[in-house]
């Protein structure tokens, strides 16, 4: 469904990722496990269009995605999910799930699914995005990238800063998007239990490449630990 | 001001208030297209109070137009120049994007200097096809004369013609930015432009939408700016000045804080203007803002929320 190859990325003049290859698959969940600063955000960003390539393809259910600006990847079906959630603070949180339907055609409401998977959403739906726990903001930033309907979900250290019992609620209403929707998910993480619990499959990045690829159910917890340990 | 009695200065007052009102009208019309082309996309117009002068010479085309053309329709043609101004500014505002704007976002300063480059442009091509001399549209009979609710107080029909348009133009961007897509794109973009584009919203599009309805407000101010004054090429200059300190004052980005400093700025000058003298008023109300300022640099209105 995603095939990136030989993906490289430099910040100025020094190159930070160095040809990076993964696939996710169909309805899968692939998750990119690496410490901080080893080039999960900057792939992230590289493949929504915020950074710029110098090499490599994106291709996206057979459709090359380099060289498209950030909304019309999103049309050709990407969503993402940034690293601190980056919410429209001064928008209600209506409006804030309405801004995803941008590409998502003839689509004005948003769907009561939405709501059905996040609640407390439609609890604090006229309230401004800014004024909501780091939980919640999360919460709105998926269901955002959601109502566009996407092929591929890209989320970005989603647990980030946020306290253990949510970390525990968004993997269940992960698993339950994969359950209802066809849909391909890709998670770059740092806690290995969480990604456990939603992945298929686990990658692990370090400097700006990819070294250690495995499937869920054979993967060795303290070989992963220990590519994530500081 | 011992020689003046409480009515006449109460006279005075309401005269002056409204005289500040019908400035407000300008100022807010003004700074309602900088407002929102400086928020959308951090550029300072400074060619605004030129796009407000194609505004006035396209209502004076039409008015001169119709006199010639269409006499009997004198009276109401005000109604369709509005429009007509409108889009007049509102095409050009398109292209300058198109040509030169664009190609300078994220260079505040050389935003600054272009657009004041191409003000001077603007001006000459005026002075050139309009000639140097100050021209003025005619005003339909129902546009002239004055209300007089006492004796001692005169209120011009054309000020109050304004202020209603104005009123209406306010709460048709109001509605445009609270209420239509358009404005919860660029309500969006200028929370945080990348995460707009992530989101699917071309922001590109939205930028030059957004400049070319700037311009095309400023083009309606200039309609109605040409009720109250005549119109030369470089009428808009004289305005620009203090359509900035109305913007930076209510605080970028926020219509309630625009209209109030609008308010407040033009009501300050023309009380003030009046008691002191111009520059004095001017002075006046220009230290009061900077101290405002000082001690609220985001202006009137910033609203508070975690970011």
């Amino acid at each position: 469904m995603l095939e990136v190859s030989g993906l490289k990325v430099s910040y100025g003049q020094s190159e930070v990722i160095h040809g990076v290859d993964f696939t996710a698959r169909r309805n899968e969940t692939l998750a990119i496990m690496g410490r901080n600063g080893m080039g999960k955000t900057t792939v992230f960003k590289t493949l929504i269009g915020i950074l710029k390539h110098n090499a490599g393809s994106i291709v996206l259910d057979g459709q090359e995605l380099t060289g498209l600006p950030s909304h019309a990847r999103v049309a050709a079906g990407l969503a993402y999910v940034p690293q601190g959630r980056m919410i429209f603070s001064h928008l209600t949180v209506m409006e804030n799930i309405e801004a995803g339907l941008e590409t998502a055609p003839g689509k004005k409401q948003i769907p009561d699914e939405i709501f059905s998977l996040f609640p407390v959403l439609h609890e604090m739906r006229h309230r401004k995005g800014g004024n909501l726990s780091g939980g919640q903001q999360q919460q709105l930033a998926i269901a955002r990238a959601l109502v566009s309907e996407p092929k591929v979900l890209l989320l970005d250290e989603p647990t980030e800063g946020i306290q253990p019992s949510i970390i525990k609620e968004i993997a269940q209403t992960l698993n339950e998007i994969q359950k209802m929707r066809d849909i391909t998910i890709v998670v770059s993480e740092q806690i290995l239990s969480f990604t456990l619990d939603i992945a298929d499959r686990l990658m692990v990045i370090e400097s700006g490449r990819m070294v250690h690829d495995v499937a869920r159910d054979n993967c060795d917890a303290d070989k992963i630990t220990s590519y994530l340990s500081v | 001001m011992g020689d003046f009695t409480t009515q006449e200065l109460m006279a005075i007052l309401a005269m002056q208030g409204f005289a500040g009102l019908s400035l407000f009208s300008v100022l807010l019309l003004m700074a309602l297209g900088l407002a929102i082309i400086y928020g959308q996309m951090r550029v300072i117009n400074m060619a605004h109070g030129e796009f407000m002068v194609i505004g006035a010479y396209a209502t004076y085309l039409f008015s001169t137009f119709i006199t010639a053309q269409m006499p009997g329709m004198l009276d109401y043609y005000l109604i369709l120049a509005i429009p007509f101004a409108f889009l007049a500014a509102f095409v050009v505002g398109w292209i300058v994007e198109f040509l030169l704007i664009r190609h300078l976002y994220h260079r505040p300063l050389d935003t600054l200097l272009a657009t004041w480059g191409l003000a001077l442009i603007m001006q000459q091509a005026f002075r050139s096809g309009f000639g140097a001399r100050e021209v003025s549209v005619r005003l339909p009979d129902w546009l002239q004369g004055s209300y007089r609710p006492t004796m001692m107080i005169d209120i011009p029909i054309n000020g109050l013609a304004i202020m209603v348009l104005t009123i209406l133009v306010t709460a048709g961007v109001a509605w445009l930015l609270y209420k239509s897509r358009w404005g919860l794109r660029v309500r969006c973009t200028t929370t945080n432009r990348e995460m707009a584009g992530a989101v699917g919203i071309n922001t590109r599009n939205v930028d030059r939408l957004t400049f070319a309805l700037g311009c095309g407000i400023a083009g309606i101010a200039g309609a109605a700016f040409t009720t109250i004054s005549s119109t030369g090429p470089t009428s808009g200059s004289l305005y620009i000045v203090d359509t900035f300190l109305v913007v930076v004052f209510g605080g970028a980005g926020s219509l309630l804080g625009t209209v109030a400093s609008a308010f407040t700025i033009a009501q300050g000058q023309s009380i003030l203007d009046f008691f002191i003298g111009g520059s004095m008023g001017k002075v006046i109300t220009l230290l009061i803002v900077v101290a405002i300022l000082m001690i609220r640099p985001e202006g009137l209105f910033a609203s508070k929320v975690r970011r």
